[in-house]
């Protein structure tokens, strides 16, 4: 018998075989499943392009609503920036004492500029604006206060630094009251943080749907294959091994969703940008939406790709162990 | 090689397929596993194989109790035991290369030896040509022979058949036992299961003899053979 004789010097050679051919041939299977699961996502485009479809939805309603959000926070914050603390002054305060003042008030950390307005300003100001200006030359003296307005550093136009701020400033025995427009603007900051953790709360919802979503694929694919998994226990092959080509199976559902919602998600900012840049023309503003960016554009495919694998293992480990060869 | 002890399967539903089987087949063996249908012949090769176990008694493989087998050493187990089955299990949806290759990839052989492997199996089962075919297109006695190519590729120390033979007419049938012999005649333990008494006498190996869940004592068997002949 050469053959056999042959093919018996080889088997021993199986037993001698280094660890690293081992390695080898198992990277090697890592590969090949991983060419495989994408091959099997191609053999049925329609259905594979369905599945990918209700993914990518899932992964882009809280992505893109992700995107709208830190683009609110990021307008919010740009006028933030532009906050600025009025200090009314005490009455009576000479020419000399306001710009001394104002020297000091410069010499504070937190602030960037300070412009003066004197009490005969604010009095101009007010005459040509109101309409009152008659009225207000019955008086005699003038009742309006001198004014600094400040602007903060840019370390200090958060909310709570500009709040410290205004209350160092207001301790100045020359300052009548501070002013600061900012308020507002901490409660919008809140809105938008309940809502952003609104859609944090949705995309977790969601994210449960796409591993559920992958899971009932693979668990068809699972069932599809079921000759194959038994033969290949009969033939010694561990779990390990049978479930290696769905879980990349899965990972490439993943990731095909993800590759549709960051295009879902371009798609509708490109819908909005006209609109978006039109309201902000309104404003005067220069702003336009920003996308996803490099960041978030890996974070929404590393998470579909985990997602994908994760689904399929769900499939998996509840599956495979009931299929055993009879 | 092969020893079971006052092995006992009771199945879920009280069917007892076997009850208090004991035998011991040498390294080295070729042996026949015969009986009518429902003696236990299957359930006997499966116990073999982990794929049932035992509900009393020991059995020993190659030196190893596989009541001490846990679910995870199983695939292990199995690597070292080749099995063929009556309706061949090939994989349709490939090539016979990729069904002979198929245990070599579980095992983690290197990808370079593959080929001459599969060659040489393929070779020794007579179908060297027929390597890019799909098994649909082959006859049955050939898509049984990929079977066993398939069962010896990783040069297992024993192999077990489930009626090899039980699709095949007399010549396809001798032809496939002949192959078996060789595979013996190398060093691999062989126990085939089979109701084809007249091949069994014509191959004249030692034939253990299944009858209702027990083993029959060889005369007795041989008394059955002699009316039966």
């Amino acid at each position: 018998m050469p053959a056999a004789r042959d093919d018996g010097a080889r088997g021993a050679r199986l037993s001698r075989q280094t660890l690293r051919q081992r390695f080898a041939a198992y990277l090697l299977h890592h590969r090949q499943m991983l060419a495989a699961g994408f091959g099997r996502l191609r053999r049925h485009p329609l259905a594979t392009l369905m599945t990918v479809m209700v993914i990518g939805i899932a992964l882009a309603l809280p992505a893109g609503t992700l995107v709208l959000v830190s683009n609110a926070k990021s307008v919010s914050g740009t006028w933030q920036g532009a906050a600025r603390i009025s200090l009314f002054l005490k009455q009576n305060l000479s020419d000399s004492a306001l710009q001394q003042l104002a020297d000091r008030v410069r010499t504070y950390a937190g602030v960037a500029s300070v412009k003066v307005i004197t009490a005969s300003q604010s009095l101009a100001e007010f005459q040509q604006h109101s309409g009152f200006g008659d009225t207000l030359s019955l008086l005699g003296n003038n009742p309006l206060p001198a004014v600094l307005v400040i602007r903060p550093a840019n370390a200090y136009t958060t909310p709570l630094a500009a709040q410290q701020l205004g209350q160092e400033l207001g301790a100045l025995p020359q300052v009548a009251e501070v002013r600061m427009d900012i308020q507002w603007l901490r409660r919008l900051q809140a809105m938008l943080d309940i809502l952003h953790r609104a859609v944090l709360i949705i995309a977790l919802l969601l994210a449960l749907a796409v591993v559920l979503i992958v899971g009932n694929t693979i668990r068809l694919e699972i069932e599809n294959r079921r000759t194959e998994i038994e033969v290949s226990k009969l033939l010694g092959a561990t779990d390990a091994f049978i479930r290696r080509p769905f879980l990349y199976h899965g990972a490439w559902y993943g990731l095909a969703g993800g590759v549709m919602a960051w295009m879902l998600v371009l798609f509708a900012l490109l819908l909005m940008a006209g609109p978006v840049a039109h309201l902000a023309s309104l404003y005067g503003s220069q702003f336009h939406l920003s996308g996803l960016g490099l960041k978030g554009s890996l974070t929404l495919l590393v998470s579909s790709i985990a997602l994908g694998w994760l689904g399929s293992w769900v499939a998996v480990a509840r599956h495979l162990r009931a299929i055993e060869p009879t | 090689m092969i020893q079971f002890s006052e092995v006992n399967k009771r199945y879920a539903g009280g069917n007892e397929a076997l009850a208090g089987v004991s035998f011991n087949i040498e390294h080295g063996e070729m042996v026949f596993l015969t009986g009518p249908s429902g003696a236990g012949k299957s359930t006997l090769l499966k116990l073999l194989a982990l794929i049932e176990r035992p509900s009393r008694g020991q059995i020993v493989v190659n030196g190893q109790n596989l009541g001490g087998i846990r679910r995870g050493q199983i695939p292990h187990y199995r690597r070292k035991v080749g099995v063929i089955f009556q309706d061949h299990k090939l994989l349709h949806d490939r090539s016979v290369f990729d069904n002979v290759a198929l245990p070599l990839i579980i095992a983690g052989v290197a990808h370079q030896d593959i080929p001459k492997r599969v060659s040489a199996a393929l070779e020794l089962v007579g179908l060297a040509h027929k390597e890019r075919a799909l098994p649909v297109m082959l006859s049955t006695g050939e898509q049984q022979r990929v079977g066993i190519a398939r069962a010896v590729i990783s040069r297992p120390p024993i192999l077990i058949a489930d009626e090899p033979t039980g699709n095949l007419d007399p010549d396809l049938s001798f032809e496939v036992m002949q192959l078996f012999r060789r595979l013996n005649q190398v060093g691999i333990t062989v126990l085939v299961a089979s109701h084809d008494h007249t091949l069994i006498r014509r191959l004249g190996q030692r034939v253990l003899s299944l009858r209702a869940g027990r083993v029959v004592a060889p005369e007795l068997q041989g008394d059955a053979h002699a009316g039966r002949a």
